[in-house]
Parts: C-alpha cells; sequence; structure tokens
C-alpha cells in the first residue's frame, strides 16, 4: 500500500531528473556539434592556450630579462611605436620589401617568359636557373653589403635574390604546361601573336604565377630581414637587434608579433587571390 | 630517326649554350679584375681566388668549420623530424584535429621565423645550441604539414577494404597508411632539409662563434676578398652536394 502521493512525488522527481540528464547531455552533445561544425572557434581556443601557456611560463617560471607574458606585450604595443625611430623604421622595412617585389615581378615575369616561351631557350637556360635557385644566398650576404653599401639597396637586392627565382620558374612551368593544342588552334583560327599571349598564354599563366608570388614574398620578406638582421642602420632588423641587446622582450616581442601578423596577413592576401584566380580551371 | 637525331642535336646545342654561358661569365670576371679597373676589394681576381680554394682544401683549415656547421645541421634537422613527423602523425589521425590545427600550423610556416634570431640567441647563446634551435623550428613546419598531408588524405576505401580483410592495426599501418604518405612525407623532409641548411648558414652569418657562415663573414670583415669567395664557392659546393644527395635519396625513396 503506497501511499500514492509520494509515488506521483517520487515519479515526478525522477522524470525531472531525467529531463536535467537529458539536456545536461544534450547541451554536451549540441557544444560538441557546435564546434564540429565551427573548427575555427576550436582554432581561436588552440591560439588561447598556447597565449596561456606561455603567459604562465613567463609570469612564473622564466627570467623577466628574457620573456614577458603576452599580457604586457600587447598592453605596451603602442610603447614600441613611441620608441624613437620605429615608426620610420617599419617604413622603411614596408618600403625595402615594396620595391624588392615589385622588382622581383619585373624581373621573375620577364626572364621566366623569355625563357619559357621557347623550346630551345627553356632547354638551355632552365638547368642554369634551377642551380642558380637552389644555391644559398645567404653565403654571399657580404658581398652584398661590399656593392651595395649598408643602406636600403643592399636590403632591395637581397630581397630581390630570393623573389625572383620562385616567380621565374613558377612563370616558366606555368608556360609549359600550356597544351600545344590550344596554341594550334589559336594560330589556325587567326590569332594574332598579342591574341594568342594575351588569350591563351596569360591565363595559363596566372594561376601558377600567384602561386611564385606567394613564394616569391616569403622569399623577400626572408632576404630583406635577413639582410637587415646582418647589418643596418636603421629598419626592423636594426631594432629587434637594439632590444635584445638592452634586454627589452617586451618591446621585441611586440615587434616580432606586429611582422608576424603581417606577414600571415598578407601571405593569406595572396592565397586567396590565386584561389580566386585559379577559380576559372575547375569551372 | 630524323626527330630523334634532330632532338639529339637540339639537346647538344642547348649543352653549347649553357657551356657558353658559364665561359662569357668567367672570361668577363677575368677581363675586369685584369684588364678593367675594378678594385680587387670588390671582386678578386679568379685565379687568386683558386689558389686561395686550393689553399683552403689543401691546408684542412675549413674542417673545424664544415664540423660545427655540419653537426648543427644534423642535430636541428634530427629534432624536427622527430617532432614534425610525430605531431604530423597524431594530428593526422582525426579529420577535425586536421581542420583545426592544419591551418594554424600554415600560418605559422608563413612567419619569417627568422626574425626570432636575436630571441633565441638570447635564450641560447652564441653558441650552436641557437642555431640548431632556427634550424628545428624553421624546418618543423614543412615536414609536419607533408606529415598531415600525407596521412590525412588517404582514400578512406583503402583504409576500409583493408580493415574489412582483417588487417590489424600494425598491418594497416605498415601496408596501408605508411606507403600511401611516404612520397609526402619524404618531399616534405627534403623541404626541411633545405630550409634547415639555409637558416643554419644564415644564422651563423648573423651572430656566432663559428662554422662556414661565420668564416665568410669574419674574411669579408678583415677584407679578405679572395679568400672569402674560395670560402663562399665551398660553401656553395657543399650546399650543392648536400641538396642533391637529398634530393636523389628522395627520388630513390619514392620508387
Amino acid at each position: 500500500m503506497a501511499p500514492a502521493p509520494a509515488s506521483e512525488d517520487m515519479l515526478a522527481t525522477r522524470d525531472a531528473l531525467a529531463t536535467r540528464e537529458v539536456t545536461r547531455r544534450s547541451f554536451w552533445r549540441r557544444a560538441q556539434a557546435f564546434m564540429l561544425v565551427r573548427p575555427g572557434l576550436a582554432r581561436l581556443g588552440v591560439i588561447a592556450v598556447l597565449f596561456g601557456i606561455w603567459e604562465i611560463a613567463a609570469r612564473f617560471y622564466v627570467d623577466k630579462m628574457f620573456l614577458s607574458p603576452p599580457s604586457s606585450v600587447f598592453t605596451s604595443l603602442h610603447k614600441v611605436f613611441l620608441t624613437n625611430g620605429v615608426p620610420a623604421a617599419l617604413r622603411l622595412t614596408f618600403f625595402e620589401l615594396f620595391i624588392a617585389f615589385v622588382l622581383s615581378i619585373i624581373i621573375g615575369v620577364s626572364v621566366g617568359l623569355t625563357v619559357g616561351l621557347n623550346r630551345f631557350s627553356h632547354r638551355s637556360f632552365m638547368p642554369i636557373i634551377l642551380l642558380l635557385y637552389g644555391t644559398p644566398q645567404i653565403t654571399i650576404l657580404p658581398l652584398f653589403i661590399l656593392y651595395f653599401g649598408i643602406g636600403a639597396a643592399s636590403k632591395i637586392a637581397f630581397g630581390v635574390t630570393h623573389g625572383m627565382f620562385p616567380i621565374m620558374v613558377t612563370v616558366i612551368a606555368g608556360v609549359q604546361n600550356i597544351k600545344p593544342i590550344l596554341l594550334t588552334s589559336a594560330k589556325s583560327m587567326g590569332a594574332s601573336r598579342w591574341h594568342i599571349f594575351r588569350w591563351v598564354i596569360f591565363p595559363h599563366m596566372i594561376p601558377s604565377f600567384f602561386s611564385g608570388m606567394r613564394l616569391a614574398m616569403t622569399g623577400v620578406l626572408l632576404g630583406v630581414l635577413l639582410a637587415e638582421l646582418y647589418v643596418s642602420t636603421a629598419g626592423i632588423g636594426y631594432y629587434t637587434t637594439l632590444f635584445t641587446q638592452n634586454f627589452d622582450p617586451t618591446k621585441l616581442l611586440g615587434l616580432i608579433s606586429m611582422l608576424a601578423a603581417m606577414a600571415i596577413a598578407l601571405n593569406e592576401l595572396v592565397r586567396r587571390a590565386e584561389v580566386r584566380f585559379s577559380r576559372w580551371r575547375s569551372d | 630517326m630524323s626527330e630523334r637525331a634532330d632532338r639529339d642535336r637540339g639537346r647538344w646545342a642547348s649543352r653549347a649554350v649553357q657551356a657558353l654561358f658559364l665561359i662569357v661569365l668567367i672570361s668577363l670576371w677575368t677581363f675586369a679584375t685584369t684588364l678593367g679597373h675594378v678594385s680587387p676589394i670588390l671582386l678578386p681576381n679568379p685565379l687568386a681566388v683558386l689558389n686561395e680554394l686550393i689553399d683552403v682544401l689543401k691546408s684542412g683549415e675549413y674542417i673545424g668549420d664544415l664540423r660545427v656547421t655540419l653537426t648543427e645541421l644534423a642535430f636541428a634537422f634530427a629534432i624536427s623530424v622527430i617532432s614534425g613527423t610525430i605531431v604530423g602523425y597524431l594530428i593526422s589521425r582525426s579529420p577535425y584535429a586536421i581542420k583545426v590545427l592544419e591551418p594554424l600550423l600554415a600560418g605559422a610556416y608563413s612567419v619569417p621565423v627568422i626574425l626570432f634570431l636575436p630571441l633565441y640567441v638570447l635564450f641560447f647563446g652564441l653558441g650552436p645550441p641557437s642555431k640548431i634551435a632556427l634550424g628545428a623550428t624553421i624546418s618543423f613546419f614543412p615536414i609536419a604539414l607533408n606529415t598531415i598531408a600525407g596521412f590525412g588524405y588517404i582514400d578512406k576505401i583503402f583504409i576500409v577494404s583493408a580493415r574489412s580483410m582483417g588487417a590489424s592495426n600494425y598491418q594497416l599501418f605498415r601496408f596501408v597508411l605508411l606507403p600511401a604518405a611516404f612520397p609526402v612525407i619524404l618531399t616534405g623532409l627534403r623541404m626541411g632539409f633545405t630550409v634547415a641548411l639555409l637558416a643554419i648558414l644564415g644564422s651563423e652569418t648573423i651572430a656566432s662563434l663559428a662554422g662556414l657562415g661565420h668564416r665568410i663573414v669574419h674574411l669579408a670583415e678583415s677584407m679578405d676578398m679572395a679568400r672569402m669567395f674560395a670560402y663562399i664557392t665551398f660553401a656553395v659546393a657543399i650546399a650543392a652536394f648536400l641538396n642533391a644527395a637529398v634530393s636523389s635519396l628522395e627520388a630513390k625513396g619514392k620508387r
């Protein structure tokens, strides 16, 4: 003879518990599903965890002279700009990067087209280009300083040597990949040389040209920064060395993270452009 | 038949052009330094460079620097191979992890790691450890990314069919996953090796106590140009040899 109200009460409690259990589990399920369709959010989480580790390590385990926590790096980011000469240094480095990149494109495309469009010159000069591309240019960095001085010219020249080869190689590869039948049919339909270049060769060149641009940008960045770190009187390289020698890791890390963010952004920009301009292939 | 003869003739002509290119370059160099008024401080005579190179090779002066550079390279490459393949393999086991972590690694790969050199010198000193750390950091990314690409994008049908034929975990790894991923990983290893070599020569050039890069800078600073050119030739030859060796190993492994 169980008292009916009590049993009803118990049932209600059990139901409530079960519902709560279900909602809790479904909450986790939903959270899991939510994260599964949003890998970007999980990515942010990973970044946050990495920054957390850095913060803890810097606050409690590592000497303040060598590493500072990300919170203080970011809160004192503006101090980097206030340092005498840093804005000018940033401008100078960007100027060097820009000029070196433009020169690499001009040299790379013109040499690439000259070598790539002719079978004989391709066979003759491609091995030379690949050989030069493969040599570690860093060994001749002192020569660049000697010939072009310690100013911006040597950084630009060194950046160009790193940037032009990837463009040459990818332009040549792009031009070589054209199916001969396309050229023949264009010719048989009466296309002029310019028309063939504009409507057959150029569109084929574009996708590989963009991957070359991305490689070239990484190369130019590497070349300019190497030359600046090696010897300079202005520019980013000078200030990273200066902050290191002054044991000022807050400013050093601020400067480095700004440049790293810039590199990632530029890379992403060119990658997007690459995807966009390669779209005609899959259509 | 005639087409083949044509192609052969074309190949010889190409070789001739290449040889001509080299000859013109060297004779320009010789004329500029002997007849022209180019200062030997800017461009030393090729014969002087050759003499210095022979002297360097004969005296065995290069051995110490070469050993330092190669040791750094070996340590850096070993560290990045072990960590890169392990991290890459672990990430590649779950499509979700690939989706989350691969863009992060790819983004980090585009950061010019050379920027961290001052920081590494601060942490690890001027000696070999800072070079090893930099070389390992730079070569970690291509190796990890290629390991992910190798293991992560294997056609599901191979795995399912191997499983349905009763393959154990080990058999699945040994006979399905590894053969499918190996060529891609090899490419990553080759890329990692090349950038590690570059990073080590570069960091030796910028701040170091010994090594080939250090020697070149030292000679540049003491204006001993002929010997510096000799060392540059030596370093380029070593780098070309190492890269060629690694490329041929890659080609052999892919076959």
